[in-house]
C-alpha cells in the first residue's frame, strides 16, 4: 500500500460534473477517493499534499487513436516510446491501431499488445482489433474473441472497406457483440493517388489531389448501413465541411453514430503544405480553411464528438522525400493538449468541454471508468501550465520519429505532471 | 545595316511594296512594316523565305554585311545587360518581379545574336560547374541546358540518375548530398515530383534550376516563350495568348500562366473539362471549352503536348475526338487574329493535339524558334545566377 497524497489548490476542471474552479482531489492506492471544491479541507497528516499553485488539473487524456510501429516497423515507434510520448503529452490512455506487422486481426496479437504494455507500465493501452482479416478488406477478422481478450473497438485503420456487403457484414455482427466499429470514410477510386486536398492551391502546386466529395460519398453509405444495422460506429477523422452535412442528418434520424477529429484539422489548413512541407501532408489531407472553421464548430456543439491525436510516426526517410512520395502523417501524443488549449484560449471552447473531447467523451465510448474526477475513478490525472508559451521543436519530441506538423508552431500549455492509477510517469 | 534594313533595300530594289512582300509571305502588312523598323525581327525560318520570295541570295547569311557584328560590340551588349538573379535558385516564374522578367529577356535577346555568330563562345561562366541531373528522360531540355552552359564556358555534366540509382534505394537527397560534396556551381534538376526542385534547393549550396518538376513548374520554358514571342511580336504586354490542350498536367502551362500574366498578356485557356485544374478560374485566364471561341481573337496559340496514355479513356474518349475538339488546324486557326503566331514545347504529337501543316509552316509556326530562343534564355539564365554567385563568393 501506498502513502495516500492530495493535490490542493489546483484549478480542477471536471467534465463529467462541468466543475471548473479551485479545488483539490485525494488519492488512495491508484483511485480518487475524494473530491473537494475550494479550500482543501484538514488533511490527515498521512497525506501527503502536492502544492498545485493554481494549475490546472483534468484527467489524463485518451487518445483512441495512436499508430506504433510495434510489432514490425520499429524504427518508426516501439510500444514503449509512444507509452513515453503519451506520458510527456498528458495522455494516460493510448488505443493502437492494428495495422501494424502482423496485422491484429486474432486474439494471440490483441495479447501480445497487452502484455508489451503490462511490461512498460507507462500508461494505458488498449489495442482496436482489425476488422478484416489481414485488412484485406474481404473475410471477417475475429471480433468476438479479440474483444474477450481486450480489444476495444474493430477498425481497419486508414483502409476503407470498399466492399458494401463486407462492410453490412461486419457491422452487423459487431453489433452482437456490442462492438464498436470505427471506419475512414474515403472513396478510394476518388483518392488514388492523391496528395492533397483538391483546391486552387492543388492546382497551382501541381499536386494529385482528392475532392472533399471523397469523404462525403462514403460517409453516406456508412450511415446508411449504420442506420440498417444498428451499429455503433464511429467515423474516423471527419474533415470536410461537406461531410458534417451527412453526420448532422444522420445524427438527427437517430443512427447510432459518433465521429472523431483529428487534432491536424482542427489546428491546419491546406496552405500549411507550404512549399512542400512533407509533415503537412496527412491523411485525410488538410483542408481548406473553412473546413477547418466548421470542424471547430461541429466540435463546439457537439456533432463531432471526440479529439484523436492521429499519432502516426514516420521516420526522416519516408518523409524527406518529394511530397507525393513521401508517406503521409504526423505525430501527435505530445501536440495534442496543447493544440486543442489553442481552441480555448482563442475563446473558442469552455474549458470543461474541450476537454470533454479528450477524456469524459472517449471514456464512456469505451466503456472506462476514466476521464473524470469522481470518487472510485482510476487517479489518471494531469496537472497542466495552462499558459505556458512553447515553441514546438520537433526534434526534441520524445517520439522516435520527430514528423510533426506542429514543428515550428508557437503553442500555450505544458503538462508538469502526469499520474496513471496514482503513479507518477512524467514530471513531479 | 541590320537585317530589317537589308529587308527594305532588297524588297524596293525588287520594286515591291510592303504589301506585296507581306502577301507573298502570308503575313499582315504590319509584320513586314515592323521588321523593317526594327521593332520585331524576323524568325531565321522568315529571313530564308524572303530571300526565296525576293529572288536575292539569303539575306541572313554570314557572307552578308552588316550581319556579323563585331566581337566586342555583342560581348558589351550582354555585359550591359547582366545583372546579379534575384535570388539563389530558380524554381518557379515567381522568383521573378516584372523588371526582373523584362531584363532576363532582354539579356535572353542578346544571347541569340551572340547564338547567331560564328563564334559563339563567352567566358561569363569559366570556371563554373554545372551539373545536369534528369531523373525523367528529355532530349530538348538537357540538350539546350548543355549548349547553354558549353557556351558559357562552364564544365558541363549530365546525369540520367533515373532508372538506375533509384532501382539501388538511393533517394533524391542522397543524390543531392552526394553532388553537393562535389560544390557544382549550378544544378539543373528535372523530376517527375512536383516540389522536387524545391526540396533540392534545401539541401545544396550551388543554384538549383528548376527544368521541370512534376506538373508544377518548368521556369526556364516559360522564358523562352516569352522571348520568343516578344522577337515575333515586338512586346508581350496586352498580347491575347490562349494555351491549349492538356493544362492538368503540364508544368508548362502553369509556368507560362504565371510569367505571361506578369509581364501584361492576357492569358487564355483552352481544353477539355477533365483537363483543366480544379479552381482555374481563380488563376485570373479565361476558360474556355470551345476551341473555336476561345482562339477567338488571339495573338498567339501556345498548344500542350497530350500523354498518349491520358487519351485512352482516362481522360478524354479517344485520339479522333481530342484532335476534332481540341487539335489546331488551319481551320480553327483562322479563327485566331490575322498573323497569329503557333508555338508547342515540344515534343509533338502530329495530328493529335496540332496538324502538320500547321505545326511546320514558317509563317506561323513559332515552333523551331522556341528551340533558338530555348539555348539563349537558359544562357540568360545561367549568366545571371552565376553573376549572383559571384558575388556570394
Amino acid at each position: 500500500m501506498t502513502r495516500p497524497f492530495a493535490f490542493t489548490h489546483v484549478r480542477l476542471v471536471d467534465p463529467e460534473s462541468g466543475y471548473d474552479g479551485p479545488g483539490g482531489v485525494i488519492i488512495r492506492d491508484g483511485v480518487i477517493t475524494d473530491v473537494f471544491r475550494g479550500a482543501p479541507p484538514a488533511l490527515s497528516p498521512d497525506i501527503q499534499v502536492i502544492d498545485g499553485l493554481g494549475q490546472m488539473l483534468c484527467p489524463g487524456l485518451i487518445d483512441l487513436r495512436v499508430k506504433t510501429g510495434e510489432p514490425g516497423s520499429e524504427t518508426k515507434e516501439t510500444l514503449k516510446s509512444a507509452s513515453r510520448a503519451a506520458a510527456a503529452g498528458g495522455v494516460t490512455s493510448i488505443v493502437v491501431q492494428p495495422d501494424t506487422n502482423p496485422v491484429v486481426d486474432e486474439p494471440a496479437m490483441v495479447d501480445f499488445i497487452l502484455r508489451r504494455a503490462r511490461d512498460i507500465e507507462l500508461v494505458h493501452v488498449y489495442p482496436a482489433g482489425a476488422a478484416t482479416r489481414d485488412l484485406g478488406g474481404q473475410e471477417m477478422a475475429e471480433i468476438g474473441l479479440m474483444k474477450d481478450a481486450g480489444a476495444v473497438y474493430i477498425t481497419d485503420g486508414d483502409r476503407p472497406i470498399v466492399d458494401s456487403k463486407v462492410f453490412r457484414r461486419i457491422l452487423t455482427y459487431a453489433s452482437g457483440f456490442g462492438m464498436m466499429v470505427a471506419h475512414r470514410p474515403v472513396d478510394p477510386w476518388l483518392a488514388k493517388g492523391s496528395a492533397v486536398h483538391a483546391s486552387e492551391f492543388a492546382g497551382r502546386y501541381g499536386l494529385p489531389s482528392v475532392p472533399a466529395i471523397a469523404e462525403r460519398i462514403m460517409l453516406e453509405r456508412d450511415l446508411a448501413i449504420a442506420e440498417v444495422t444498428r451499429a455503433r460506429l464511429l467515423v474516423d477523422q471527419l474533415s470536410s465541411a461537406d461531410a458534417l452535412e451527412s453526420l448532422a442528418r444522420g445524427k438527427a434520424k437517430g443512427i447510432n453514430v459518433v465521429a472523431s477529429v483529428s487534432i491536424n484539422h482542427l489546428s491546419f489548413n491546406e496552405l500549411d503544405v507550404g512549399d512542400y512541407r512533407t509533415f503537412a501532408k496527412l491523411d485525410p489531407p488538410l483542408r481548406a480553411e473553412d473546413d477547418r472553421q466548421a470542424l471547430i464548430e461541429a466540435l463546439a456543439t457537439g456533432l463531432v464528438d471526440i479529439v484523436v491525436s492521429a499519432h502516426a510516426p514516420e521516420p526522416a526517410e519516408s518523409k524527406r522525400l518529394p511530397f507525393d512520395e513521401a508517406a503521409p502523417g504526423s505525430v501527435g501524443l505530445e501536440t495534442l493538449l496543447p493544440g486543442l488549449l489553442s481552441l480555448f484560449h482563442d475563446g473558442r471552447m469552455p474549458l470543461t468541454e474541450l476537454i470533454a473531447t479528450v477524456t469524459l467523451k472517449p471514456a464512456n465510448l469505451l466503456g472506462l471508468k476514466a476521464g473524470r474526477i469522481a470518487v472510485g475513478a482510476p487517479a489518471d490525472l494531469i496537472l497542466v501550465d495552462l499558459g505556458a508559451p512553447r515553441l514546438i521543436d520537433a526534434d526534441k519530441l520524445l517520439s522516435k520519429s520527430k514528423n510533426s506538423a506542429f514543428d515550428g508552431r508557437r503553442l500555450q500549455g505544458e503538462v508538469r505532471m502526469t499520474l496513471v492509477d496514482g503513479r507518477v510517469v512524467f514530471g513531479g | 545595316m541590320d537585317i530589317g534594313e537589308k529587308i527594305a533595300a532588297a524588297r524596293n530594289r525588287k520594286g515591291w511594296s510592303q504589301a506585296r512582300l507581306a502577301e507573298a509571305m502570308s503575313q499582315a502588312q504590319t509584320t513586314v512594316s515592323s521588321w523593317e523598323r526594327g521593332r520585331t525581327e524576323p524568325s531565321r525560318a522568315d529571313v530564308v523565305r524572303i530571300s526565296e520570295v525576293l529572288g536575292v541570295p539569303n539575306l541572313d547569311s554570314d557572307a552578308g554585311p552588316g550581319l556579323q557584328k563585331a566581337p566586342g560590340e555583342i560581348e558589351d551588349l550582354i555585359r550591359g545587360r547582366l545583372f546579379p538573379f534575384p535570388g539563389q535558385h530558380f524554381l518557379s516564374v515567381h522568383d521573378l518581379n516584372r523588371p526582373q522578367a523584362e531584363a532576363l529577356i532582354d539579356l535572353g535577346d542578346a544571347f541569340v545574336a551572340l547564338s547567331r555568330q560564328r563564334a559563339k563562345h563567352s567566358d561569363l561562366l569559366a570556371g563554373r560547374t554545372l551539373v545536369n541531373l534528369f531523373f525523367e528522360n528529355s532530349t530538348r531540355t538537357q540538350a539546350s541546358f548543355e549548349i547553354a552552359a558549353k557556351r558559357l564556358g562552364a564544365d558541363v555534366i549530365t546525369m540520367n540518375p533515373g532508372a538506375s540509382s533509384i532501382a539501388k534505394g538511393e533517394t533524391l537527397i542522397d543524390t543531392a548530398a552526394t553532388l553537393n560534396a562535389m560544390q557544382p556551381d549550378l544544378l539543373v534538376i528535372r523530376h517527375k515530383s512536383s516540389g522536387s526542385a524545391s526540396l533540392l534547393a534545401q539541401k545544396v549550396d550551388g543554384s538549383v534550376i528548376n527544368a521541370g518538376d512534376g506538373q508544377h513548374e518548368h521556369p526556364t520554358q516559360a522564358v523562352l516563350d516569352a522571348l520568343s514571342i516578344k522577337r515575333a511580336l515586338g512586346r508581350v504586354e496586352g498580347l491575347t495568348v490562349a494555351i491549349c490542350g492538356d493544362i492538368l498536367h503540364s508544368r508548362v502551362a502553369r509556368s507560362n500562366v504565371g510569367l505571361l500574366q506578369l509581364l501584361g498578356a492576357h492569358v487564355r485557356l483552352i481544353a477539355p473539362k477533365t483537363l483543366i485544374p480544379s479552381q482555374a478560374d481563380r488563376w485570373g485566364c479565361e476558360i474556355y471549352t470551345d476551341m473555336r471561341a476561345g482562339l477567338e481573337g488571339c495573338d498567339v496559340v501556345m498548344m500542350l503536348r497530350l500523354q498518349m496514355e491520358r487519351m485512352q479513356g482516362g481522360f478524354v474518349p479517344s485520339t479522333r475526338e481530342y484532335f476534332r475538339f481540341f487539335g489546331l488546324d488551319r481551320e480553327k486557326l483562322a479563327f485566331a487574329k490575322p498573323g497569329a503566331k503557333v508555338m508547342h514545347p515540344g515534343p509533338m504529337n502530329r495530328g493529335v493535339e496540332i496538324d502538320s501543316d500547321v505545326a511546320d509552316d514558317p509563317a506561323i509556326s513559332l515552333i523551331q524558334d522556341q528551340v533558338e530562343m530555348g539555348v539563349a534564355a537558359r544562357m540568360a539564365v545561367l549568366a545571371s545566377l552565376a553573376t549572383r554567385l559571384g558575388n556570394l563568393r
